[in-house]
């Protein structure tokens, strides 16, 4: 190989740049694709669904004639489902994330858990609804009611949970850990008093990232059996349900059937009638419009969090 | 018959001055860096030593918010390396460098030491086995790894591949090789492996290194130049530096009173 | 004196006695916390025993009915007909055509986007795009569908006139989409994780950005990446929702991802949406067919874990 001269150089440089500068190109275009599918899609179900997109929408059951159907029974059942998830998957989560940071020996049991917990992630979430299927609904006889898909959907966002859990914990210094060990405090009065408080924020952002997961899942609902089509709500505690004048308990609405926001949809998407599209496209964007929020508050919480921690 | 000469200039700093944002890290530098010759950079640490070596092939570019002034004069061609007509991937191939952790590439060792030639687009393979082996001949390397030219760099011990890592700068005949203390990682055998190797370097190309052990600086270098708090206090031979300091800082540090 | 003291030492006895009983409790109810905590962290294997119960144990009677040879050789999939067919070839087939589709969407965009981010983008970009990748991540799959069939399907037939209202492609395409955000973002964390000093080492050889990161940065970051392609195919095959909407629920064996067909998730989810008695032969097709997914996820989860562990991080 001859020395180059500054010319040739200079040449392949260029060159080298101008391939900088493709892929720099390439890399902007596909992050716009992203964010042009979130537009597209967003605008899509608004421009679609705006006519439908009134009191009444939120206020009507499903029917069989387009435009007069509604989203009541979804929206409840998905608040209920939600309610449900969030009460059995946050204390387990927590717990477990505290007991692998805090309490785990390092031992087979422990690697055990970890390595599960980790492959849990990639089950499809379709196979925790032939579980639930299975388990909660014909072994326990919880039934095609609010209980079997909260506890479902639960199991779905444990891992994230867990992990979110165990980051915030792992972001605490040793030195708070130490100090209050030092004035003798218990493990779990160091964990009450400090470690749940200070990895509150993290946790916090782990289970509505968890939540917004959970809201829009389908498969594993639909694969319980949920109905398609509703047109009550559950019990509300203590008021007169049928004819016979009895009071629901107080949770008697765990029990009963229900449909969810995404099934609703679902439903719509699936009929041949093009007026169902529009009901599909307006609860398509009320159910965009929950998780994106929910989304955005823990984008806001984390970033928040970074801005404010110094130890 | 090259002693007696004064010795050819490769190149020069002149009212070298370096930001990281606000904060000034050279502080009106002006050095000769002298033909085939070893140059050491002695001072305690946080003196500027590393932040000056890094401007020969404008590593600070790679970061926003670094800011040079002044200039670095490289001849015979006298280019100005810092100016903004220049562009810092030019620099860098014509200065190569050594890093104080060695940091092969995780690739085979032959496709390291192909690196700089596959990046000039050299591919013609009896060139580069050309090249390749007259590198690691060159970083005193081949007689352990002719062998196993297809095993991963990673693989090799810390002081190979600090020789690897200077092979790899070696194959693309760089005019002037930079050293960022390259044996502060390493045991005293392999540093001494390459204080051997820079000794013998310097028949051919001009080195300029970085290095808080005045020991070192002693042994491999024709001139020092001793830096604190981002000035350059004193430049001269090494003998005259270490033996007959003028600057009362420059004899407080080698005396051990300071640093 | 003598006396007060030792009145004294028996009063304080008492509390030490006192406070050891306290300790003793406290020790108790400490015990009693941590079981409960290892209980809330055994859920998570509870699951999993759980998940390979239910499926096996129903798979079991489903074989006991259907010889496992016809289910792996047979073509046709007719679980529901008179003349039933156990086919789970035919399911499969929509399966691997769909995730082939969404991979060869995904996994070129999320590295490319990985590697922007990481090698090229300043800080500003990226704190601007990872948000955004993230609202795309977490769209509800049924809402993918939606748009995989009223807004892909209508815009994929004004290119191509003779693709029907269902396809393979048009839910391939938009699955590919949902899993740009997972590889990217696990892509760009494994990239960045590679030390600084490598680079270093890269562009003081005259390498540009685009060279440094293809032959340093990439190579280093490989295990990393290989994970997150594997997370990739992992949702590929397991989505649901996108291929029941637009990709039509009728059981199809072929290659050609401009049909409509059945995969084995929206297999399951037209079964359960029908009125299957517990305990049948069809309400066992289910669990014969999710036992089946769990399988093709398992084994691509240990090719990527064979694959992590041949090309370990080498820094």
């Amino acid at each position: 190989m001859q020395p180059m001269t500054t010319e040739q150089i200079r040449v392949l440089i260029a060159r080298g740049k101008m391939k900088d500068t493709i892929f720099q190109a390439l890399g902007i275009i596909c992050l716009a694709i992203g964010l042009l599918v979130i537009f597209l899609l967003v605008g899509d179900m608004l421009m679609r669904g705006l006519d439908r997109l009134n009191i009444e929408f939120f206020t009507e059951f499903a029917s069989r004639r387009a435009h007069q159907s509604g989203i009541l029974s979804a929206w409840v059942g998905t608040i209920l489902v939600m309610f449900v998830t969030a009460m059995a998957a946050v204390p387990l989560g927590v717990a477990a994330g505290i007991y692998l940071e805090e309490y785990a020996k390092r031992n087979w049991v422990t690697d055990i858990i970890e390595i599960n917990i980790t492959n849990l992630a990639a089950v499809p979430s379709i196979v925790y609804g032939l579980l639930a299927l299975g388990i909660f609904v014909y072994t326990f006889g919880f039934g095609q009611s609010i209980l079997s898909a909260g506890l479902t959907l639960a199991l779905l966002i444990l891992p994230i949970v867990i992990v979110s859990t165990r980051e915030a914990i792992r972001s605490i210094p040793a030195m708070i850990r130490e100090g209050s060990m030092a004035v003798g405090a218990t493990r779990w009065q160091t964990c009450r008093y400090h470690i749940i408080p200070y990895a509150m924020p993290g946790i916090l952002t782990g289970v509505i990232i968890g939540l917004a997961r959970a809201i829009g899942e389908t498969a594993p609902i639909i694969t319980i059996g949920a109905l398609t089509f509703i047109a009550f709500l559950p019990p509300v505690p203590f008021t007169a349900t049928g004819a016979d004048g009895v009071s629901a308990g107080l949770f008697d609405w765990v029990m009963s059937p229900f449909t969810v926001m995404s099934i609703q949809i679902f439903n719509w998407t699936s009929r041949p009638d093009p007026a169902f599209e529009i009901n599909a496209a307006a609860a398509g964007f009320v159910l965009m419009g929950m998780v994106l929020s929910m989304n955005a508050i823990a984008i806001y919480l984390r970033y928040r969090m970074r801005k404010n921690i110094k130890w | 018959m090259q002693t007696h000469d004064k010795p050819q200039l490769k190149a020069e700093a002149r009212n070298l001055n370096f930001y990281y944002g606000e904060a000034k890290a050279l502080k009106n530098i002006n050095m000769p860096i002298y033909d085939k010759k070893v140059t050491a950079l002695i001072g305690p640490s946080g003196c500027g030593k590393s932040t000056y070596l890094r401007s020969f092939n404008r590593m600070h570019d790679l970061y926003p918010g670094n800011r040079y002034e002044g200039e670095i004069r490289f001849f015979p061609d006298n280019t100005n390396l810092l100016s903004s007509d220049v562009d810092p991937i030019e620099v860098r191939m014509r200065v190569g460098m050594v890093f104080q952790k060695p940091n092969p590439f995780p690739k085979t060792i032959y496709e390291n030491v192909a690196y700089g030639l596959r990046v000039r687009g050299e591919k013609n393979k009896r060139v580069l086995d050309e090249k390749v082996e007259t590198a690691l001949r060159g970083a005193a390397i081949w007689e352990e790894v002719k062998d196993r030219l297809q095993e991963l760099a990673p693989n090799l011990s810390g002081g190979q591949q600090q020789r690897l890592c200077i092979a790899r700068a070696l194959a693309t005949d760089p005019e002037l090789l930079l050293f960022d203390e390259p044996t502060s990682a390493l045991d005293p055998i392999a540093t001494g492996a390459i204080e051997e190797l820079v000794h013998e370097l310097k028949k051919r190309v001009t080195i300029l290194i970085v290095t808080h052990n005045m020991q070192q600086a002693a042994r491999v270098s024709d001139y020092t130049a001793y830096m604190y708090l981002g000035e350059m206090i004193e430049f001269g031979k090494t003998d005259e530096i270490f033996i007959k300091p003028q600057d009362k800082r420059t004899e407080d540090y080698i005396t051990g009173r300071m640093g | 004196m003598n006396h007060a003291m030792s009145a004294n030492s028996v009063s304080d006895l008492h509390q030490v006695s006192d406070r050891l009983a306290h300790n003793a409790m406290r020790h108790v109810s400490e015990r009693v916390i941590e079981m409960l905590l290892f209980a809330a962290a055994a859920v998570s294997v509870l699951t999993t025993v759980g998940i390979v119960y239910v499926l096996v144990s129903e798979s079991i009677h489903f074989f006991q009915n259907v010889p496992i040879v016809d289910f792996l050789t047979d073509t046709q999939w007719t679980p529901l007909f008179d003349d039933a067919h156990y086919g789970i070839m035919v399911l499969i087939s929509g399966t691997l055509v769909s995730s082939g589709v969404a991979l060869a969407v995904a996994i070129p965009m999320g590295t490319v986007i990985a590697i922007y981010l990481s090698e090229f983008a300043n800080p500003k970009v990226r704190e601007v795009a990872k948000p955004v990748l993230e609202l795309l991540g977490g769209i509800p799959t049924i809402v993918f569908g939606y748009f995989a069939l009223l807004i892909v399907t209508p815009l994929l037939q004004t290119i191509f006139p003779e693709l029907p209202g269902f396809s393979l492609l048009s839910a391939g395409l938009v699955m590919g989409i949902m899993i740009v955000p997972y590889i990217a973002s696990l892509s760009e964390d494994a990239m960045r994780a590679v030390p600084m000093s490598m680079r270093e080492g890269s562009y003081a050889m005259g390498a540009t950005k685009l060279y440094t990161a293809i032959h340093v940065v990439v190579p280093a970051a490989i295990s990393g990446l290989a994970a997150s392609y594997i997370l990739g195919i992992s949702r590929a095959v397991g989505e649901t929702m996108i291929l029941a909407v637009a990709a039509g629920m009728q059981p199809n064996l072929t290659w050609n991802p401009m049909e409509p067909a059945a995969t084995i998730t929206s297999y399951i989810v037209q079964v359960a949406l029908g009125d299957l008695p517990h305990g049948s032969i069809g309400y066992q097709t289910i669990f014969a067919a999710g036992l089946t997914l769990l399988l093709i996820t398992l084994m691509f989860n240990i090719a990527g874990q064979w694959l992590r562990r041949r090309y370990r991080e080498a820094y």
